[in-house]
């Protein structure tokens, strides 16, 4: 913006648009872009978000980290942010507690605009203030916070010191028993499901 | 069988493996990782530098994203067009079924709880952005560019970030809205 032009190359922003309608839809799709599924979510009702994401880390990770082995991916080709442990667990907090309130994160925030959530654009306002709230408090944040626990831009097995597969199988297998035993745990009992059928029936529909 | 297009939710595990797969073409193809903050910190400097621009360019944050690099970049494009591709998909869910898009002013659990204004929601969406995008940025990411990005190349810092977060969240939920706040979502 400053010194350079305000746009980047065309091609970097087609990719970049390309990248989004993808995710974008995915994320509808998915269900993630409405309050109701977040919320559920930190209320441990609806499972959604947890599903969503492990799902995208595990086959995620899988194909990365094939890729990184058969060479098609360079140790520079990874984006790997720093770990400065008190910014990242402080950082983690504020933003649970955001999102507790807003009902949205950033990416899903944006997402819901477009999915019949008119409250998302105050939320979306917010966030460009958070930003420029977090730009005047940087120089102190930078001096005293983003110090402590600065690791550099480490991995979990990079610091344990042992493969990055067994980190995945874990993963994979802990998913996989996971959401076995929550879809099983799911399913209602009779009795239950009656009464909050009986509840929705009383709740006003969720279309006024 | 019913076209997936017009569909009004996939499976949360197809729909995330699709994210997964979306993060291999970027990482390969683009020498992108998906992250949604960086572009608020990148348009919030360039708004705010249309007023100030001696503040903003003296700022140590934004002139990591402003000076010598455009502010449109590619994380911004991927914002707004996050936003179509969402349309694109509530849009073809309305084909099939005209409801699956309600309109939301106030969420029921918020109704339930604080009552039906809407200005009251429209203020408590502002200040929880707000602070949702600080967080994100003190912890270097969110849940896309931690979450999902970092969590997939189990970067530290992300799973911190991931662990702390849903603790938060949870504990931010039950003390707003209590035990008795699932039966409204």
């Amino acid at each position: 913006m400053f010194d350079t032009n305000f746009f980047a190359n065309p091609s970097v922003l087609l990719q970049g648009a390309i990248a989004g309608l993808l995710f974008g839809f995915l994320l509808q799709k998915s269900g993630v872009t409405r309050y109701n599924v977040i919320l559920g979510q930190f209320l441990l009702k609806d499972f959604t978000v947890l599903k969503v994401m492990l799902s995208a880390i595990v086959v995620g990770a899988l194909g990365i980290y094939a890729m990184r082995s058969t060479g098609l991916l360079g140790a520079e080709a990874m984006h790997i942010k720093p770990a400065d442990l008190l910014g990242n667990a402080l950082g983690g907090a504020i933003f649970g507690v955001g999102m507790a309130v807003f009902g949205y994160c950033p990416g899903t925030g944006v997402g819901a605009m477009a999915d019949g959530s008119r409250h998302a654009i105050f939320g979306v306002l917010g966030m460009l203030v958070g930003a420029a709230v977090y730009a005047e408090a940087y120089p102190w944040v930078n001096a005293h916070v983003l110090t402590v626990g600065a690791l550099g831009k480490v991995t979990i097995p990079s610091v344990i010191g042992i493969s990055p597969w067994w980190i995945i199988a874990a993963l994979a297998v802990a998913a996989a028993v996971g959401f076995t035993l929550l879809e099983r745990f799911e399913q209602p009992k009779p009795s239950i499901s009656m009464t909050r059928e009986a509840d929705r029936q009383v709740l006003p529909p969720a279309a006024c | 069988m019913k076209n997936p297009l017009t569909m009004s939710r996939w499976s949360p595990y197809a729909a995330g493996a699709g994210i997964g797969v979306l993060s291999w073409a970027t990482f390969l193809f683009m020498h992108k990782a998906l992250g949604v903050s960086t572009a608020f910190a990148r348009m919030a400097g360039a708004v705010e530098g249309v007023v100030a621009p001696g503040h903003v360019q003296a700022n140590s944050y934004f002139a990591k994203y402003l000076v010598g690099t455009p502010a449109f970049e590619w994380e911004t494009a991927l914002v707004v067009a996050l936003f179509f591709g969402a349309l694109l998909a509530a849009w073809l869910a309305k084909r099939d079924n005209p409801g699956a898009v309600p309109v939301e002013h106030v969420p029921a659990l918020w109704k339930w709880r604080f009552g039906g204004s809407q200005w009251l929601r429209y203020a408590g969406s502002f200040v929880g952005g707000a602070v949702l995008l600080f967080g994100a940025r003190l912890a270097g990411g969110c849940t896309s560019g931690h979450g999902v990005s970092g969590g997939l190349q189990l970067a530290l810092s992300s799973w911190v970030f991931l662990i702390t977060m849903f603790a938060a969240g949870a504990l931010a939920t039950f003390a707003i809205f209590g035990w008795e706040g699932r039966n409204h979502v």
